[in-house]
């Protein structure tokens, strides 16, 4: 087995050590009646590398890889070009192989890669402190609204229809349990409600935080300031949620609009798309609530000689010391996803940022004026980013799995997103990266074309 | 209780730079000291302007961002892509990892990570997949899943396994959900659960952010649950247990078949969590000794790299008692076809599900290097994994046992983990001591300071991956500290003298913190 070392001559010399006769006189605590005696069921004995791979291609083989088709999905992960560098540096045995850095003298490497993510993200999302991550966006979206009823101690949070229906769900899982009261609405198609006017009203005393997604589920980016002044007259919190941190780099960060929670999902930037995880949850706040924040954090201090260096922080919070009245129940997080999304980030910059956004911005404007121009598809959205949502003529689940048949992969139906709601079938929500050729855009709307006329392509 | 503050405060200063004979001081005009490179931050290095990337910029075009174009710079630093390879290349030499030697690290199973399963997870049809593709673009990936919950479920001995939870907190977060759901089923949710006094600190944070209130229950003499303190205390008020088996003090529960017949006779439910099934994988399924639910961390028995803190994968067995509360989304099969259940509406009338635990499926990633793991090892690999496990902890325990009181140790055998006290080290002499020494040794130091049931507790695990030559110099190692400290070695009380950094000061670092890099004329605390 070639991933253990010892021989069976080195066995009998450590039991020999140990003073026992035998590998079983070691489980000599487990009852007779728990132990197995025979192989596991079923399972092979130990195989090559050789055989495993043919195994796990065979398996790949039966999936369509995003890279090799015209790709539209986002709807909370986000196809982008990960630089070769960033997998090369997430795989150095240093980074790979370590863990949780407790002993700081020894983890410097991972600590001050911390230190600069959390710059990182606070900078990008606009709050003042960030913390080592979470593990997803919507996790890091139940412990914001749970943070904030701890602040406020209210336990009423409005969440608006424009958050992850997904993200939603987890809120209702988690509220069910601890007793908070969750006020949630589904979007709608035929753009006749006020929805931000809506939210306003439902803000009152009771509230402890507002919830907006910014860009939101169906891709509208939306003022978040008169929401902010609202919740903050009834001393409640704003908290935004950003699935798509690429968006970052062309419009104002929520933090900039007065919002005191910012949480999202890292997963567009160094992380890759990976069948939804592992993915890396961001979480910042204003640097007044950081003792009610979750998971890690990585402060500057220095050591014995005068050398800035790097530790964590403010662990009262945590589960290992405070046990039953921590912050969260969070141990192990994102290290290596946070890694990978800092590392991506250094190599973008500033500017790398901002030509990114407009990047993808400028090819999702092409995207819908191309795709609005086919009979019978209207657009939903007002303002965007990256992400729209059209409406079709017919059940748009139908026409995902019609392209999907075609080797196209067309956007995530709103079926799909909300199977038991009315009235948002027909919805079909397309992100356009910089991943995306200008071929690609015309393939998709040829075929789409070519199915609501009725036709074959 | 303060034990864990101990220490922690900034140390005196130690000795300068080498010595020479002639008595000056050797230092260097950079301050590296050859391979030991010092490295400033990106936002010391970088530009508003350097990019590492090269975008093809595209003509402009009539904005529909509403008015809410980004004026503000971001305050972002760019490194080309030569600085940034540098950079972390440069910290990451800063860094101890199983890569480099032992990392003895208690509870959290530091064993190798094989390359294989990092070539398997990086296959495009495992990782350039999108979480809401089609289904029938996907099925490779489903059928991977479920043939993962499928050698889970084998090795446990139990008849269902929810694959989403993100880590093994996540994992108990979803049993305890379970458990609670299952019980407001029967129209009493109950208040209590109770937990060990040696437990994780996850395991009473779990409980609490799932809405239930914590009880201890003692540890005996031995180590091990206090299985008459725990009979008395259960009554209709207690919704379950939390047991960790083997548990934190490295031993097996040999009562753990009682213990969930009492739990159950009491209306309650058994919740186990497995962080330790290292060293009973291939032995003992935790299936035949009565428990309703387990997490696996991936991140341990089953190899998934650590990465400096995560990511991890957290699936939880479970019983058929808890079957049916499942959270969203799992997988299914029909004929050849891999369904996925994703919403309430399209659940069977077997299930009543408790919901959802995150956005997508769970961590695929560490799925696929899991199952490179079950295949590369097979039937006798996993068996001699846990064997090999508890051999090499065994054998640090009787190798150590003469010069470190090991509380447990005289009542038999450990499982994977050897622990020890600080009983009769020198005066002012602790555990974090020894760990500092292990450091300048060239070792990672084992966990302390946990379990809280033994005084300074030094957990030590060392994993079926090391030699017997590697467990030989660490031993050589690891017994040299523990007698300068027991002979009150002043120049222990420095350590580490040799690592990239001293003593740091974590008491400064918590009263004024410092989260986050301001220019400098702007500096400031968070706080
Ligand atoms: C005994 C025990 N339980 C639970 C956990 C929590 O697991 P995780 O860090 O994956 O959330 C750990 C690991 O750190 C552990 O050692």
């Amino acid at each position: 087995m070639r991933y253990l070392p010892l021989s069976d001559n080195e066995r009998g010399q450590m039991l020999a050590k140990i003073g026992v006769q035998s590998i079983d006189d070691l489980f000599v605590d487990v009852p007779e009646e728990a132990r197995l005696t025979g192989p596991i069921r079923e399972l092979p004995n130990h195989a090559s590398e050789m055989a495993v791979e043919r195994h796990f291609k065979a398996l790949a083989a039966k999936n369509t890889v995003a890279g090799e088709v015209p790709f539209f999905i986002g709807a909370g992960a986000y196809r982008h070009h990960v630089p070769a560098s960033v997998d090369h540096i997430i795989q150095r045995g240093e980074f790979l192989t370590a863990y949780t850095p407790y002993q700081p003298e020894i983890a410097q490497g991972t600590l001050q890669m911390l230190f600069e993510f959390q710059t990182q993200v606070a900078r990008m999302l606009g709050t003042d402190v960030a913390n080592a991550s979470m593990y997803d966006g919507s996790t890091s979206c139940w412990e914001a609204i749970s943070m904030a009823r701890r602040i406020t101690k209210k336990k009423k949070a409005i969440l608006s229809p424009g958050v992850h229906p997904h993200y939603v769900s987890v809120a209702k899982t988690m509220a069910r349990f601890t007793g908070d009261i969750l006020d949630t609405s589904l979007p709608t198609l035929d753009g006749t409600t006020d929805l931000e006017a809506e939210l306003l009203n439902s803000i009152d005393d009771e509230t402890s935080c507002v919830v907006v997604q910014y860009p939101d589920i169906l891709g509208n980016i939306n003022d978040l300031t008169r929401i902010s002044h609202k919740a903050q007259e009834y001393k409640a919190l704003l908290i935004a949620v950003v699935t798509e941190p690429v968006a970052m780099g062309a419009i104002k960060s929520p933090g900039e609009m007065g919002a005191d929670i910012v949480v999202g999902e890292g997963q567009s930037i160094g992380v890759g798309l990976q069948f939804g995880g592992p993915y890396v949850g961001l979480f910042g706040c204003k640097a007044k609530y950081v003792r009610q924040m979750p998971g890690r954090l990585c402060g500057e201090t220095v050591d014995a000689e005068g050398k800035r260096g790097f530790v964590l922080t403010l662990s009262t919070r945590e589960q290992h010391i405070r046990r039953d009245k921590a912050t969260s129940n969070i141990c192990t997080n994102s290290g290596l996803c946070a890694l990978a999304f800092s590392v991506h980030m250094t190599l973008l910059g500033e500017k790398g940022l901002r030509d990114l956004a407009m990047v993808n911005h400028t090819k999702a404007v092409k995207a819908a004026d191309r795709l609005t121009s086919i009979e019978g598809v209207e657009m939903v959205t007002g303002n965007f980013f990256n992400e729209f949502t059209l409406r079709l003529p017919t059940d748009a689940r139908a026409i995902v799995q019609q392209l999907a048949d075609q080797q196209i992969l067309g956007g995530v139906s709103l079926g799909r997103l909300y199977p038991d709601s009315d009235g948002l079938d027909n919805g079909l929500v397309i992100a356009v990266t910089e991943t995306v050729l200008d071929e690609d855009i015309e393939i998709f709307a040829n075929a789409l074309e070519t199915i609501l006329s009725g036709g074959v392509s | 209780m303060n034990q864990r503050d101990l220490n922690q405060g900034r140390p005196s200063r130690i000795e300068g730079d080498i010595d020479t004979t002639n008595g000056r001081k050797l230092s260097t005009f950079s301050g590296n000291k050859a391979l030991m490179l010092d490295e400033p931050l990106i936002f010391e290095l970088g530009s508003r302007e350097t990019c590492g990337v090269d975008i093809d910029v595209m003509e402009p075009i009539e904005s529909r961002l509403g008015g809410l174009e980004r004026h503000q710079p971001i305050g972002l630093a760019g490194l080309s892509e030569s600085e940034t390879v540098r950079h972390y290349t440069r910290l990451s030499r800063q860094n101890y990892a199983i890569d480099l030697g032992l990392f003895p690290l208690g509870s959290c199973t530091m064993k190798h990570n094989p390359r294989l399963n990092e070539k398997m997870a990086r296959i495009a049809g495992f990782a350039d997949i999108h979480p809401m593709q089609p289904i029938s673009t996907v099925q490779g990936a489903l059928e991977l899943i479920d043939e993962l919950a499928h050698w889970l479920k084998t090795l446990t001995g139990m008849p269902a396994v929810a694959m989403s939870p993100k880590a093994g907190a996540h994992g108990e977060l979803c049993g305890i959900l379970a458990i609670r759901a299952a019980l407001e089923a029967r129209g009493d949710a109950r208040e209590v659960i109770l937990v060990p006094e040696s437990a994780h600190g996850t395991n009473p944070a779990t409980a609490a952010f799932a809405g239930y209130r914590v009880e201890e229950i003692p540890a005996t003499e031995g180590g091990r649950v206090d299985v008459e303190a725990l009979a008395a205390r259960l009554g209709p008020d207690v919704a379950g247990v939390m047991i960790t088996n083997p548990n934190t003090c490295g031993l097996f529960e040999p009562d753990m078949r009682k213990i969930s017949d009492l739990v159950h006779a009491a209306g309650g439910l058994v919740y186990c969590d497995g962080a330790n099934f290292n060293a009973i994988v291939g032995r003992v399924r935790p299936g035949d000794l009565g428990i309703d639910a387990m997490h696996i961390n991936l991140h341990k028995t089953f190899s998934t790299p650590h990465g400096g803190g995560g990511p991890g994968s957290g699936p939880v067995v479970l019983s058929e008692a808890l079957a049916p509360y499942a959270p969203l989304p799992y997988v299914t099969k029909s004929s050849d076809f891999f369904q996925l259940v994703e919403e309430e509406q399209s659940l069977s009338e077997d299930s009543d599900t408790f919901g959802r635990m995150t956005a997508f499926h769970g961590q695929m990633g560490m799925f696929t290097r899991a199952l490179s793991y079950i295949m590369s090892h097979g039937a006798d690999g996993l068996k001699q994994v846990s064997e090999d496990a508890v051999l090499n902890a065994n054998y640090i325990l009787r190798s150590m046992d003469d010069v470190l009181d090991a509380p447990f140790g005289h009542s038999g055998p450990c499982m994977h983990e050897a622990l020890f006290s600080d009983k009769g080290l020198a005066d002012g002499f602790s555990t974090i001591n020894i760990s500092k020494g292990l450091i300048d040794e060239g070792y990672h130091p084992m966990t302390m300071y946990f379990p809280l049931v033994v005084h300074g507790a030094m957990l030590v695990e060392p994993t079926e991956t090391e030699s017997k030559h590697a467990l030989d110099n660490f031993i050589g190692s690891f017994r040299h500290v523990v007698n300068q400290a027991k002979e009150g070695d002043q120049s222990l009380l420095q350590a580490p003298h040799f690592a990239p950094r001293a003593r740091l000061d974590e008491t400064a670092a918590a009263r004024r913190p410092i989260l986050v890099w301001n220019e400098p004329e702007t500096a400031q605390a968070a706080e």
